[in-house]
């Protein structure tokens, strides 16, 4: 019971990573792809984590330190790349009504 | 609010202080816990000197960890922004595989600015962090007290009291609760 439970999370956990990939692929310039990059992929990965945290209960812990890590680093990666892409005179794609 | 810095629009402190190095302290003593997994007694007194020379070492660049308010009320006060953000998380999740599969892609994007009442580092990049993973929105620079963000779905002529309201407010009135 627990080994399904745990693995249903992490096949949610790899939905979020493949709608990131997705948005990557869909999305019109870079700075909407970071947006769904960023977001979909940390819930991705913070799923997956949980189940992992069913599957091996004892691992808890280090489990909790992975995703602290991970909810501070992986948001300032994506403003620094998004920063210096502005800062370069990236201009966001904008749609056709608003030009 | 009333006891707003007068440079809440200047430059940030970054001196370390003994504040500061607390703040690194605890930080570090948490990570230890975690990694290890264990209260055994062996463990904690290895910890405790793990934890010193580490602040030790740390110390001199520890004045971006300033501005947390401490109280008995801290891991509280963490928990409810926890839960604000986590409640976050999960909208800007839907929100983005909304756009994503539908076909028309449904994405108006602009550039809008946000302005912050948070003075101290640690709390505008929480703020900033948070702004980033929450949805449609990505910080894309912090300078002073204005925060410049990517909104997917940018309303035409946004001005920065309201967008600030729509973006940063909700986060905000959690953080003020414990940083500065």
């Amino acid at each position: 019971m627990i080994n399904i439970l745990g693995s249903l999370f992490i096949l949610v956990g790899a939905l979020f990573c493949f709608l990131g990939a997705l948005g990557l692929m869909r999305m019109p310039d870079v700075y909407n792809r970071i947006q769904t990059g960023t977001k979909a992929v940390t819930l991705g990965v913070l799923f997956t984590l949980l189940g992992v945290g069913f599957l091996h209960p004892d691992w808890w812990a280090k489990l909790i330190a992975i995703g602290g890590f991970l909810l501070m680093t992986n948001p300032v990666g994506s403003s620094v790349i998004a920063r210096a892409l502005y800062k370069a005179g990236v201009q966001p794609w904008r749609a056709e009504g608003d030009r | 609010m009333s006891n707003a810095t007068p440079k809440a629009a200047g430059h940030i402190d970054r001196h370390p202080s003994t504040e500061s190095g607390l703040t690194l302290l605890v930080m570090v003593a948490i990570v230890w816990l975690l990694l290890t997994g264990s209260l055994a007694i062996q463990e904690l007194v290895a910890g405790v000197l793990v934890t010193l020379a580490v602040t030790l070492i740390a110390y001199p660049r520890s004045g971006i960890l300033g501005g947390v308010r401490w109280s008995f009320a801290l891991p509280w006060y963490i928990l409810v922004y926890l839960w604000v953000f986590t409640l976050a998380l999960f909208k800007s999740n839907f929100d983005v595989a909304r756009r994503v599969l539908t076909p028309s892609l449904p994405i108006r994007p602009g550039i809008v600015q946000v302005r912050t009442n948070l003075t101290s580092a640690l709390g505008r990049m929480l703020l900033a962090n948070s702004i980033t993973l929450t949805p449609g929105t990505l910080t894309i620079d912090v300078e002073n007290d204005l925060l410049t963000i990517h909104w997917i779905d940018c309303p035409p002529d946004i001005d920065l009291d309201t967008a600030t309201a729509a973006i940063a407010t909700d986060f905000e009135v959690a953080l003020r609760r414990f940083v500065r």
